[in-house]
């Protein structure tokens, strides 16, 4: 017996938490500090704007009612209506984060329910959910957005719930196939044996395996979800001005492409760091998350 | 085969202070130390020894296949018809690996390329150091083929390796390994995935064949039931260093270190038990529990039981045939008493504990302490689990890794409400100490465990309950020996103490020797024979049972080996088309409830 007990591994030294390895991560950090910087954008939007973000400046277009270009006035310059685009662009991060967070948080829970309830009971309910998960996924989604925003009147929640609606489907696909193989493996069979109910097992023994997974495509999903409200807000269909979001400023002021360039560059620029940032987390999560990179056999 | 290339005096490897490493994250780990030895043209050196002992690593070192990067040969040289292995480049590496050395290894599934045909591996390997046309490449893989008994071998070469059984596999990879016609085979644990039957003819092949073609063989293996039967010379491992090192007889007779004589002390020996009705611990009997006898009264009655699959396929997934896993049987457990199932895989035995548990769905009528458990819900089913409990084959793969191992074995009491608090905490306190384990370490995650110390944990889960009944589901089968006595003189402490039955299941003739009260060997989802132990080991009556005990490798060289059998004998599979009608066994009392397939 002593050659046994001995055997046993010494209790692993002082494994580095996740969020520290994270952070030894360059392109992570980097994703981390824009994200910070749009959340404090959002958050103190009234403190940090110049402006009011709707205002129509007298003196903020030329005297042909041309936006202005950046200045020391104007930073960022003025929009077609003579707002500063600045502060727009300040107050748009409120709406993108938002729709970011409920859209990506529905979605999640969607698809979450239906992958996780599929993949565990299989049978007749996880054949039938899973086919209506394929029929989507075959849909086009800005076609369904379109459909779905043209029923209801666009406001931001209900934005963001057309976001969630098409969203849903990855992660319920992912998730799907995490639990079917979680839910064949020894230790769940085990569980059974010991008369664990279904319930317990779901939330003990397969929930806790999942959530690197979930973690990792709630970041990923972050981005997609802010592109596509940009999306239905270039195509008119998303959320509905006044309301800055960045997606809007592209549409409204897409007719000065040519003449003023900056209007839509720079709502641009803003877009794609903020799906970036969470993509690089998102992508750095993964590796720090999985368990057979952290050191352990 | 150059074979002149070494006078005959010289040893045709020559191993000398060989020492490999493996980078760890807390530095570089010596797993072989300082290891030397010889190996002479046509003779088999086993390398033995337990788990994490190097034998592996040593295989791989001699044929520089350590994975990379984090394993590499730290030291020594392997001299091979006056070259240094070690130095060699990779082009002359590649030569070497296949043309004078093959290997094979323990899992055929994963050592083959699953999506291309047995024919096109077996060609590519003869081509591939011998050009040559297709159809004398065919020709030679066919006598390969020939050579290592695979039957009808000109369809074989156009199967897929899941289409071939496991013994078959491992006859293709030999024939692979020895396509190149090797002097030297290196042969890791060759044949501890395979049943004892298919083990015995691959182990007479392997002689066969090395005694047709002079071949050299290095065997890797933790049986010293292997070692018996295939050893010249025998070099015992432990902790990457060098234990014991001689000829075979000189070993098993005389060891002269105390490791070597645990090791050999540790495997149960079939056939020692002869003339005893108990079961038998491995370490001196303790005086504070002496044997409990069965009692008369049943615990588990089965009556009928049958377990089918259907095999659905097509777009439709319609059934397309039928897994006729068990087929009415019907037996029971006493209380106090051990009952083995034995047969080999694929056999139903399994599957029979699992419908006892009601894992599966099965029909026939079981009854635990007189309560009938057929259609009984998940929810009706749980107070029936409270008496018969379960520990699984893999401690690795049985326990929840993000779980603490203290609530590893809290969460039964916690699920059937019996105990909460600090009473709780002294239940799992017992049952750690029950199992042999500190309470100390319950803070902890399976991983940091060993194999047998997670065998342990799951024991004491299954203790939690105070059960009727244990069914052990080759409980033991992935321990080490030593380890294997120790948790298998456990299992039989409780049962002395608390009076439980057990239902073990094993394709382990010589453990189920040691620790069984009766023996039912399957064959087919059916019982082919019955007996107490003695009537069993002592006296088998049906032609199965004899097979199969004649199969186990027996730990003493003296016994005369097998001979070669040309007959290649396959495990039938219990796959069926829809509507096949099993003709049931009448088993007929042989005498004193001994029963036996007609």
């Amino acid at each position: 017996m002593a050659s046994d007990l001995s055997a046993a591994v010494p209790a692993a030294a002082a494994q580095p938490g996740a969020l520290a390895r994270l952070a030894r991560r360059k392109l992570a950090l980097f994703g981390l500090s824009v994200i910070a910087l749009i959340v404090v954008l959002a958050v103190f939007a009234p403190l940090i704007a110049p402006y009011n973000p709707d205002e129509q400046f007298f003196d903020g277009l030329t005297l042909e009612g041309a936006p202005l270009p950046p200045s020391a006035q104007y930073w960022f310059g003025t929009d077609l209506v003579g707002r500063d685009l600045l502060s727009r662009i300040i107050y748009g991060a409120r709406t993108s984060l938002v729709i970011g967070v409920i859209a990506n948080g529905a979605s999640i829970l969607i698809g979450a329910t239906v992958g996780i309830t599929a993949g565990y009971f299989r049978g007749w309910i996880g054949t039938a959910l899973m086919r209506f998960t394929d029929l989507m996924m075959a849909f086009p989604a800005l076609l369904l957005a379109i459909v779905l925003a043209a029923i209801f009147r666009p406001s931001l929640l209900i934005v963001a719930m057309v976001i969630a609606m098409v969203n849903w489907v990855q992660i319920a696909r992912v998730l799907y196939t995490e639990t079917r193989s979680l839910a064949e493996r020894d230790f769940v069979e085990a569980e059974r044996a010991l008369g664990a109910g279904s319930f317990r097992i779901l939330t003990r023994h397969i929930l806790p395996h999942l959530t690197s997974t979930i973690v990792v495509y709630s970041t990923l999903g972050i981005a997609t979800t802010v592109l596509l409200e940009a999306t239905l807000s270039f195509l008119g269909i998303g959320v509905q001005p006044p309301t800055a979001s960045w997606g809007n400023i592209i549409f409204e002021n897409q007719t000065y492409f040519t003449s003023a360039p900056w209007l839509v560059f720079i709502p641009g620029v803003a877009i794609i760091l903020l799906a970036l940032a969470f993509n690089l987390v998102g992508d750095a999560l993964r590796d720090v998350l999985d368990p057979t990179q952290q050191g352990h056999h | 085969m150059t074979l002149t290339s070494v006078p005959p005096s010289e040893p045709l490897l020559s191993v000398r202070g060989l020492v490999t490493q493996v980078a760890t994250p807390r530095g570089a780990k010596t797993v072989v130390d300082g290891l030397s030895f010889d190996l002479d043209r046509g003779k088999t050196l086993c390398i033995a020894g337990e788990s994490g002992s190097g034998k592996s690593m040593t295989a791989l070192s001699l044929v520089q296949l350590l994975p990379q990067p984090m394993a590499r040969v730290a030291g020594g040289e392997a001299l091979f018809k006056g070259r240094d292995i070690f130095a060699l480049k990779d082009d002359d590496l590649r030569t070497l690996r296949g043309r004078e050395i093959g290997m094979i290894f323990q899992e055929p599934m994963t050592s083959l390329n699953p999506v291309l045909t047995i024919g096109r591996q077996l060609t590519e390997a003869i081509t591939a150091q011998r050009p040559m046309t297709r159809a004398e490449a065919t020709a030679e893989a066919l006598r390969l083929l020939d050579q290592v008994q695979i039957p009808d071998p000109s369809r074989r070469l156009k199967q897929y390796p899941h289409e071939l059984s496991g013994g078959m596999r491992q006859r293709v990879m030999i024939a692979i390994a020895l396509s190149q016609g090797p002097d030297i085979l290196i042969a890791d644990e060759p044949t501890t995935a395979l049943d004892v039957t298919v083990q015995a003819q691959i182990l007479s092949l392997i002689r066969h064949l090395q005694k047709e073609r002079g071949t050299a063989v290095i065997m890797i293996t933790h049986d010293m039931g292997v070692v018996a039967e295939m050893a010249d010379d025998v070099l015992v491992m432990k902790d990457g260093r060098m234990v014991e090192h001689g000829p075979v007889r000189a070993i098993f007779d005389a060891p002269r270190e105390a490791y070597t004589r645990m090791l050999l002390d540790a495997v149960p020996k079939l056939g020692e038990m002869r003339g005893t009705d108990r079961p038998k611990r491995a370490a001196a009997p303790s005086a504070a529990l002496p044997a409990i006898k069965p009692a008369k009264d049943v615990i588990v009655d089965v009556a009928d039981l049958t377990v089918r699959f259907d095999i659905k396929g097509g777009i439709l997934q319609r059934p397309v045939s039928r897994v006729h896993a068990v087929e009415g049987l019907t037996f029971s457990i006493r209380r106090g008493e051990t009952l083995a199932l034995v047969g080999e895989s694929g056999c139903g035995k399994s599957t029979t504990g699992k419908a006892l548990m009601n894992l599966i769905p099965w029909s026939g009528s079981i009854r635990v302490d007189g309560r009938e458990t057929s259609g009984l819900s998940r929810r009706a089913m749980k107070p029936v689990l409270r008496d018969v409990q379960m520990v699984f084959q893999d401690p690795y793969a049985s326990l929840d890794p993000r779980f603490r191992v203290g609530d590893l074995v809290a969460e039964p009491l916690v699920i059937h409400g019996i105990a909460s608090g600090s009473e709780l905490k002294d239940r799992v306190e017992y049952l750690f100490r029950r199992v042999g384990l500190s309470p100390e370490q319950a803070n902890r995650y399976p991983h940091e465990f060993s194999g047998g110390q997670r065998q342990r944990i799951s024991i004491a889960r299954a203790l939690s309950l105070s059960p009727k009944v244990i069914i052990a589901d080759e409980s033991v089968s992935a321990l080490d020996v030593s380890i294997q006595a120790q948790v298998l003189d456990l299992l039989q402490d409780i049962q002395n103490e608390t009076g439980i039955s057990y239902l073990f299941i094993s394709h382990d003739m010589a453990v189920v020797e040691q620790i069984s009260h009766r023996v039912a060997v399957m064959y087919m989802g059916q019982f082919v024979e019955l007996g107490t132990r003695r009537q069993i080991f002592e006296d088998p009556k049906h032609a199965y049972t004899r097979q199969l005990l004649a199969a186990v490798p027996v730990p003493d060289p003296r016994r005369e080996r097998r001979l070669y059998d040309a007959n290649v004998r396959e495990i039938k599979s219990p796959i069926r088309p829809l509507g096949f009608v099993p003709q049931y066994n009448a088993l007929e009392d042989a005498g004193d409830g001994h029963l036996v397939a007609g």
